[in-house]
């Protein structure tokens, strides 16, 4: 299919250029990084940008480097490049296990992780690990910079709290303590599909939890509830099986073309308690490699 | 919607041409310069039939726009197949393939691949052509040639 809508290219090569350009076309602007979102979008008529904005020129987008006690991942940054990180997949294994989900490895090698949070569609497999890692979203407007931590970045499907004219220079992901992670992704077969159901789950020592979801409601969300019937507490079936009970109060899924609601809300209960063994048999140094699925 | 003037390197030749917009690298590499090797399949990125390299890494040519080649390297199967590399010997050998749509990207795909890692797992193997839609095969006869030029010379 063929893009219909007629735009103007652009390849800044300074930040506020960028910005000027932005500002110029607002509203009717789109950055563009890896693009493997926004051209289907473009394709099949959701998006009519009037100018596209390709950003891959801009050195304040670019790095994957620890600082100041965080990572920050660059907006040009590409799920790929995340794969391949040593810095990631050791300090940072929830974010390295759900960047090996999204799509395939031709998508991975142009998509970035800014713009997978920027293309905010519920089932976000990167949502999970960057909820409980508590990241912040590094926006920058012609005003100047906004840090948006991810707990208010989602707004609704496809929506986000990034304002006409701004753009994500980065996320910034504070360096965790030692934990255990999982990340749990059913699809309707193995290999390349959108989640059904996505679960995140990140055990720390003394017993602490932090729990996320994402295809199972309008956006991706933390669930507190849960962590906070699973804090402080050792983990046993039993503990389980209550944390369990609260999934329903946590998630809104729908019944769509992937999957029903029913199955939807059955799944992220197991799926919950096999994260949660998993994460914390990791924690122990013990259960299955990163990158081995749980399901 | 101003043309862009782009120049890149194809197969090892540089191109210099203007591009619109809101062609696609697939619409330009097909339609513009006769590059027959990537397929239009789903369009969308799903399916690896329009698979190219770019700066040597795997892409999806219909999800990438004419103007991004600037600057780069697309290297497709034509470039490849001048002198067919003991994978493709092995895909040919066993009929890995029936009708063929779908071979050019699971030849660069599977390439991508045996550059990385040498000695790919049967899962491996899977995931790394999990993006590469085969209609006709049931992909057994695909990895089994995968597996059997892996960590061979040359491969």
């Amino acid at each position: 299919m063929p893009i219909a809508c007629e735009f103007e290219y652009y390849k800044p090569k300074t930040l506020p250029e960028a910005l000027a350009l932005l500002a110029k076309h607002k509203g009717k602007a789109q950055a563009l990084a890896g693009g493997t979102d926004l051209l289907v979008w473009m394709k099949e008529g959701l998006r009519s940008p009037e100018a596209v904005v390709d950003v891959k020129a801009l050195k304040e987008l670019k790095g994957l480097d620890l600082k100041g006690g965080a990572l920050h991942v660059g907006a040009r940054t590409t799920f790929a490049e995340l794969i391949e990180s040593k810095l990631v997949k050791e300090k940072f294994p929830l974010l390295w296990e759900c960047s090996r989900t999204v799509a395939s490895v031709g998508v991975r090698n142009r998509a970035t992780l800014a713009g997978n949070i920027c293309s905010a569609v519920p089932s976000l497999d990167s949502a999970p690990a960057l909820l409980t890692y508590e990241a912040v979203v590094l926006v920058q407007g012609s005003k100047g910079k906004r840090d948006i931590p991810i707990s208010q970045w989602f707004t609704g499907p496809k929506k986000t709290a990034l304002k006409d004219g701004e753009l994500v220079l980065g996320v910034k992901i504070p360096l965790p303590k030692k934990h255990g992670a999982c990340y749990a992704k059913l699809g309707r077969y193995r290999g390349e599909d959108l989640a059904q159901v996505g679960v995140g789950i990140m055990a720390l020592a003394n017993d602490e939890y932090r729990v996320a979801f994402c295809a199972v409601g309008p956006t991706p969300m933390r669930a507190k509830r849960i962590e906070n019937a699973l804090n402080g507490n050792k983990l046993s079936d039993e503990l389980i099986c209550r944390a369990q009970e609260l999934v329903p109060q946590e998630i809104k899924p729908i019944s769509d073309i992937r999957s029903s609601k029913e199955y939807r809300l059955h799944m992220a209960g197991v799926m919950l308690e096999r994260g949660l063994k998993a994460a914390a048999a990791r924690l122990a140094g013990e259960g299955p490699a990163y990158g081995e699925s749980v399901l | 919607m101003k043309k862009v003037s782009i120049q890149f390197k194809l197969n090892g030749v540089l191109r210099q041409l203007k591009a619109a917009p809101n062609d696609t690298l697939l619409e330009l590499l097909r339609d513009k310069l006769g590059v027959k090797s990537p397929k239009t399949g789903c369009d969308r990125g799903d399916c690896g039939t329009c698979t190219v390299f770019m700066d040597g890494r795997t892409v999806r040519a219909c999800l990438v726009l004419a103007p991004e080649a600037d600057g780069r390297e697309i290297t497709t199967l034509e470039a490849i197949s001048k002198n067919p590399s003991p994978l493709q010997k092995e895909f040919a050998k066993r009929n890995s393939f029936q009708c063929g749509f779908c071979a050019p990207g699971i030849v660069l795909s599977a390439t991508e691949l045996l550059k990385k890692n040498k000695r790919p797992t049967r899962e491996e193997i899977q995931e790394a052509i999990a993006g590469n839609l085969c209609r006709c095969t049931g992909y057994t006869p695909i990895i089994e040639a995968i597996e059997a030029v892996a960590g061979k010379r040359g491969a």
